[in-house]
């Protein structure tokens, strides 16, 4: 009988960095650092916010299969409290990002175990539900400044030497925190939990079958998700100095699924793609006042219509390699 | 411990007032090869669900390696090493015909909730994996992606996943359906085989397979034991053929 050799096995396990995805990575880093010399770096600061929270959102769906529709919460309780950190008990930048994530990951932990309790569409309404009472609760209380928001946030120094008011210096901080949420998604991903993960998307009640308890797997990925859409929300917080209802709004959690989709759902890169084009329309299309939305909505319908895998995933198609 | 690996009393299934599984005794010789077999809805495959379960009994108990586990949950079954197989084929697509045997292997790290750590860790597994795969004649697909697979292949890849937890009991459901004729006898052997040394309780169709590995075979219509023996005693029993060929035949 045949028996199966070393690289066989190598192939099957994908051993090692796949050479495409290091060359995309590459490409990516290197047009992220030359890009504040070439364009507006705040405009860039949004774009890398939301491509860390479009990946945040990707880790759920694209690689649990669980659509939350409710993702504005974490991301607009990042930046309420990274704001009111900063602002109000004047703690350093730094550490009011941190003070933002953790407490967009608490949140994660108590939606998360409400949420997983259902499946598919019902487990979408739930998020959205307990987004909406996040949102409420913005709106009233006395900390979120109802309908101003938390203005003038200072942006400070960073570790009590580099000036943040500096957009530049702001960027590469922005920039070191998107990466390391980037590989650290990824890694998360390629770990054994994320196979598990992978496993519980495709089947779960093979999974369930083979021992594993899918609610522990979901949970844990839900809060990593959360947690990120945290640091994304704080980090946003600090770049604009505000923080605003427009974080929690439902249309945010909206838009994170409209730039995930658009890259292409379950890539590595797909929703930085995504995020890049939704956030670039926003900004050139701005004259164009309320149409912006409707053209949103006719990409999103050709989006879904002619390229479902979304941009990053019809190229990897093309490929044949995973992105 | 008593001979027999899995009991059940008065096993009891309803859905808002259709009595599916109504009051079944079963009992599996530590061992044996055990088919369940009946015709279409007699509630075999809701008898599975309920030995693994998938769905909580109204009423009965069931005790495994003489521990009640009417209340346990789907997966602390697996763990106590009475594993199911489904009747449509439950492979994980998209990951290689390997991976999918190393879930079932990695599960021996315990809860692998480790998030941190990168994936060549599993490395260990990967020769426990090509092994368990050369076994069922799936050495050529190892780098495959498992919907590649025809179905035939699929069964195999999804008992290769079964063995890898090393399970006492092995629930097959239909391991045989809708497979051709070749496939039918290769599933055949390789169940055979791996018999040896295991209980294994399957709900079969094909009488071939039936007739060829089962020492005890029960026979389930309308939710309710009609009768149990060997392959000779059951096949010649009255209620039996009425019920496979209906009153008119009788």
């Amino acid at each position: 009988m045949a028996t199966v050799t070393a690289g066989e096995i190598r192939a099957a396990t994908h051993e090692g960095l796949p050479r495409q995805q290091v060359v995309a990575f590459v490409i990516m880093v290197g047009a992220l650092v030359a890009a504040p010399f070439f364009f507006y770096p705040v405009f860039l600061m949004k774009v890398l916010c939301f491509a860390l929270f479009a990946c945040a959102f990707n880790l759920l769906i694209g690689y649990v299969g669980l659509l939350s529709f409710g993702h504005a919460a974490y991301f607009g309780m990042g930046s309420y409290v990274a704001a009111h950190a900063a602002k109000v008990w004047g703690l350093p930048t730094e550490l009011a990002i941190l003070a933002g994530t953790a407490v967009a990951g608490v949140l994660g932990v108590v939606f998360g175990w409400l949420a997983i309790k259902r499946q598919g569409i019902y487990f979408a309404m739930i998020t959205l539900a307990l987004a909406q009472m996040v949102f409420f609760f913005s709106l009233q209380a006395p900390f979120t400044g109802g309908e101003d928001g938390i203005q003038s946030v200072p942006r400070g120094h960073l570790f009590g030497v580099i000036d943040l008011r500096s957009d530049l210096a702001m960027y590469f901080f922005v920039l070191a925190i998107f990466l390391m949420g980037f590989l650290f998604i990824y890694r998360v991903i390629h770990s054994p939990f994320g196979q598990v993960l992978k496993a519980i998307r495709e089947n779960e009640a093979r999974a369930t079958s083979l021992g594993y308890r899918p609610d522990h797997y979901k949970l844990t990925a839900f809060v990593l998700s959360a947690t990120l859409a945290g640091l994304a929300g704080a980090t946003k917080a600090i770049v604009f100095q505000l923080a605003s209802l427009t974080d929690v709004h439902w249309s945010m959690s909206g838009e994170v699924v409209l730039m995930t989709l658009v890259g292409g759902l379950g890539t590595v890169f797909g929703p930085v793609v995504g995020a890049l084009t939704i956030v670039t329309m926003q900004n050139y299309l701005a004259s164009f006042g309320a149409w912006v939305t409707v053209i949103q909505g006719v990409i999103f319908i050709v989006c879904v219509m002619a390229f479902r895998r979304g941009v990053i995933g019809e190229i990897a198609n093309v490929l044949k390699k995973p992105l | 411990m008593s001979g027999f690996i899995l009991e059940t009393e008065g096993l009891t299934k309803e859905f808002r007032g259709f009595v599916a599984v109504k009051n079944v005794s079963l009992k599996v010789r530590r061992g044996s090869t055990h088919a369940l077999i009946g015709p279409n809805g007699a509630g075999k495959t809701t008898c599975f669900n309920l030995l693994t379960k998938f769905l909580p009994p109204s009423a009965g108990r069931i005790v495994y390696n003489g521990r009640d586990i009417t209340r346990e949950k789907p997966s602390s079954i697996a763990r106590l090493g009475l594993v199911r197989s489904f009747q449509i084929s439950a492979v994980f697509p998209h990951l290689s015909v390997l991976e999918n045997v190393r879930i079932a292997l990695q599960r021996q790290r315990g809860f692998s909730f480790d998030f941190w750590r990168a994936e060549g860790v599993l490395a260990e597994y990967n020769d426990r994996a090509a092994e368990l795969l050369e076994a069922v004649g799936l050495q050529e697909y190892v780098a495959h992606t498992a919907a590649e697979l025809p179905y035939g292949r699929k069964r195999a890849l999804e008992l290769a996943t079964t063995l890898a937890l090393d399970p006492a009991m092995l629930l097959l459901d239909e391991p045989t359906a809708g497979m051709g004729h070749e496939d039918v006898g290769r599933i055949m052997e390789l169940i055979g085989r791996v018999a040896k040394d295991r209980t294994v309780l399957m709900v079969e169709h094909n009488m071939t397979v039936v007739s060829t590995l089962a020492h005890t075979i029960t026979v389930l219509a309308r939710g309710e034991v009609l009768a149990e023996g060997d392959y000779a005693t059951v096949s010649k029993n009255p209620d039996v053929i009425q019920a496979y060929m209906g009153t008119a035949n009788a």
